[in-house]
């Protein structure tokens, strides 16, 4: 019923990369069932069975009898600078993969330094599994040198975690923890390792090898929903049918379920809207006719409106996240509410639902697809109206900001509209946490899944650099692209000489404003431009120079013209890292906005595009 | 009634280092108390029975139930409804006898069905297994006496039966 042009869709991308056959890349010396052999060895063969073939680390004493077996292992091991850098770039390469990212880190400071990385694949369901060392068992509980309680600390912020007591247990809570992080709803599973079971120089390190299969599993608690209740669905598809101001709400669930393309032929089947939250950004392609964009608190115009006077949402893996919602209470006031999700938990967690489907999202749309079709598609209620209002509202609230007059400083939006156009649309693109990052999601086009990596849910600074760095390790052939602030890029700038000194030829475009931005704009707005501990400064560091000495390629841009051929230029090297330093405009607020505590009925557009 | 606040859940896990404080966690996270807890081996040895009472507005009880199933150590969780219920504490307590208490005290454990485990001329040590109410009514009737050390074991239940045809 919808005649939508297809977006072709080159090698992209609803299957998970498929990951290195485990047979081809065994070690040299591999084991057979019933050889005796120690810990560290089992845990290295046991990743590779696994299908690893990256591991981000970095090592200390209680992990040194981990790193020797690494020596013989078909495995790259990356070698990172700091161990949060390690989290994020497994994050980064189960982004753009789909496959878990592995990190692999020492006892005490390198497990406490992993932890905002564990914290932040949790919240935004990211699947890694990060392995700890730990003090010999007999130590543990004894404050011994490098001792940390690892579970108990993570235990918040991981999906689950597990201490391993006997070396015995290694192949098999390997392939627990690869099962738990990957299946349901995705999430990091750390595995904690005392040193004495790994270290072959101790007893307590033998052990008979054997290949963990899922029936060696001891996991009689856990079981991930499969496909949705009928019954369920068929309610569901009812409501859809008649709804006349529907939206899909798409949020990061689609792209973790593989679900992009049956998203696509649901939305064409039905004509529905889709809105694609900060997390789901290129689940479905922003140059479709059916797409809104980004709904939210710097949603565009429309999406925001969409949502809010909708007369039924479709939620699909969203979670109806504060920063979607605004304030609750005023929150789509007159949406009938449709929640499929995989996890039980975020049904009807923050808005009560009509019709609540806990499944796969894939398997669940699929059904919803067959029934919509059972149904007949004829039957789908007129929406001519509400297709109207939508244009009506992207004709009057476009995106918007002012260009620079000559002279002034650059203008963000337009570096990542330049950026956007020089680039190919299945370009990588990671960014830090920050004004930066709500301009990049807005300006930049998304039409493949995949290709937008960011920290939503925690928002982390410091999230780009290295997030770039492994999704440029997991899909070595696409070009990526890091979105970073000023303030951002001094969080983990360090990363840049594991990416040099590794060949990982990720490329860098640092919009520096010289603030916090994004606090800056909230004191700004909210604060009587009381500016408070916001100010970086433009000129130190040195960025080039910094970057330069890091190994990189760097160019320092202040005028727009120089803009597009320094990103050609940065395009061109692909030998090393490349550091694009654009100096910003510190005055450019994001908008639209919806104030905190306000409704989305609230949404305020840019200056210019206000009052009649 | 505060008490209507009250809720009963039970959740069996599977018995491990740990998995306590994951349930508990979920709990301490929201700044919401435990009442009362009891934990111990169900005839199934790999699996312990957690019985606790939480005061808690139901909404946020159903969502951290929900939590609480996400865990990959808890088997199986449900609330127990307390009219379709039965549940018991146990509860052991000393008290003073000086200054011919003794015989008042003794008629107290025959009403309600107390035993004497332990006594010498100036004290008592009772034990009652029964309804936690019936817990704080022995308690307060003996409180004049002196209680000198007192000790609940926190409440279990299980779903009362069925009538069978
Ligand atoms: C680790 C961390 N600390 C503090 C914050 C709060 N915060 C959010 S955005 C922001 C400013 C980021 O500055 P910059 O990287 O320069 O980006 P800009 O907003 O200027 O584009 C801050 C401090 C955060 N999100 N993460
Ligand atoms: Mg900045």
């Amino acid at each position: 019923m919808f005649s939508a042009q297809r977006i072709p869709n080159p090698n992209l991308d609803n299957t998970v990369r498929p990951s290195p056959d485990p047979e081809q890349s065994m070690t040299t010396d591999t084991p057979a069932p019933g050889d005796t052999i120690n810990g560290g060895v089992a845990l290295v063969r046991a990743l590779e069975r696994e299908g690893v073939d990256v591991v981000f680390g970095l090592p200390g004493g209680a992990t040194l009898p981990i790193y020797d077996p690494i020596l013989d292992s078909s495995m790259r091991h990356i070698l990172v600078r700091h161990e949060q850098g390690a989290g994020h770039m497994a994050q980064g390469y189960a982004h753009a993969t789909g496959r878990p990212g592995v990190a692999l880190v020492t006892s005490g400071p390198g497990a406490t330094n992993i932890v905002t990385p564990l914290c932040d694949a949790h919240i935004d369901s990211v699947p890694m599994v990060c392995i700890t060392g730990q003090v010999p068992y007999a130590a543990i509980g004894t404050d011994a040198f490098q001792e940390c309680d690892t579970t108990g600390i993570t235990m918040a912020v991981t999906k689950h975690n597990f201490l391993v007591t006997e070396a015995a247990d290694i192949p098999r809570i390997v392939h627990e923890a690869f099962h738990i992080a990957t299946t349901g709803r995705p999430g990091p599973v750390l595995i904690d390792i005392p040193k004495d079971i790994v270290d072959a120089n101790n007893p307590r390190s033998a052990m008979q090898w054997y290949e963990a299969r899922d029936s060696d599993m001891e996991l009689p608690g856990y079981r991930p929903a499969g496909t949705g209740d009928p019954d369920a669905v068929r309610a569901a598809t009812e409501l859809i049918r008649d709804a006349v101001r529907p939206v899909l709400y798409v949020g990061g669930g689609i792209l973790k379920a593989r679900a992009a393309e049956v998203l696509l032929e649901f939305a064409e089947l039905t004509g529905i809207p889709v809105v694609t939250t900060l997390m789901a950004r290129g689940a479905f392609p922003d140059s479709h006719e059916l797409c809104l964009g980004m709904p939210g608190m710097h949603g565009n115009y429309t999406a925001v409106s969409a949502l809010q006077e909708s007369d039924l949402l479709v939620s699909l893996g969203a979670r109806f996240d504060d920063r979607v919602t605004g304030r609750l209470d005023g929150f789509a006031p007159d949406a009938k509410i449709v929640h499929v999700d995989i996890d039980e938990a975020e049904i009807g967690k923050v808005r009560k639902v009509d019709v609540g489907v806990r499944g796969d999202a894939k398997l669940v749309i699929e059904a919803l697809i067959e029934c919509t079709k059972e149904m007949g598609v004829e039957s789908q209620a007129e929406r001519g109206a509400w297709r109207s209002t939508l244009s009506g509202w992207q004709e009057r609230f476009p995106m918007f900001y002012e260009q620079s007059q000559p002279g002034d400083l650059l203008k963000p939006q337009y570096v990542i509209e330049q950026l956007r156009d020089s680039n190919p649309a299945d370009t990588i693109v990671a960014s830090g946490v920050g004004q930066h990052q709500m301009y990049a999601s807005q300006y930049w086009k998304f039409d493949h899944p995949y290709t937008w990596i960011n920290s939503g849910g925690l928002g982390t600074m410091g999230f780009s650099i290295p997030a770039a760095i492994g999704a440029k390790v997991g899909m070595p052939d696409r070009r990526v692209w890091a979105i970073d602030g000023d303030g951002c890029f001094q969080m983990t700038a360090q990363e840049l000489v594991t990416a040099s000194v590794s060949k990982i030829p990720i490329k860098v475009a640092l919009l520096n404003n010289g603030y916090l931005g994004m606090v800056r704009q909230w004191q700004d707005l909210f604060y009587d431009e009381r500016f408070s501990g916001v100010e970086l400064g433009p000129d130190v560091p040195n960025y080039v120079k910094w970057s330069e000495a890091m190994g990189c390629a760097a160019i320092r841009v202040d005028s727009p013209e120089e803009v597009a051929p320094a990103i050609a230029e940065a395009n061109e090297i692909n030998d090393r890292p490349v550091v694009v330093e654009f100096r910003t405009d510190p005055r450019e607020n994001v908008f639209p906005m919806v104030p905190s505590g306000r409704t989305n009925s609230d949404v305020v557009v840019h200056p210019a595009q206000r009052g009649e | 009634m505060p008490h209507n606040r009250f809720h009963t859940i039970v959740t069996t896990v599977e018995n491990k280092p740990g998995v306590l404080a994951r349930v508990a966690g979920l709990f301490s996270r929201r700044g919401f108390n435990i009442e009362s807890l009891a934990v111990a081996p169900t005839d199934d040895e790999s699996f312990s029975r957690i019985t606790f009472t939480v005061d808690v507005e139901s909404a946020p009880l159903e969502q951290v139930v929900k939590q609480l199933d996400k865990l990959i150590n808890v088997v199986n969780i449900r609330e127990l409804d307390p009219q379709s219920s039965v549940d018991r504490e146990l509860m052991l307590v000393t008290v003073e006898v000086e200054e011919g208490h003794r015989s008042t005290v003794l008629e107290l454990v025959d009403e309600f069905r107390a035993y004497v485990l332990n006594e010498n001329q100036r004290e008592m040590m009772l034990s009652l297994a029964a309804r936690p109410a019936r817990l704080d009514e022995f308690e307060e009737l003996l409180r004049p006496y002196g209680i000198v050390e007192l000790q609940r074991t926190g409440r279990v239940a299980l779903p009362s039966l069925e009538e069978k045809s």
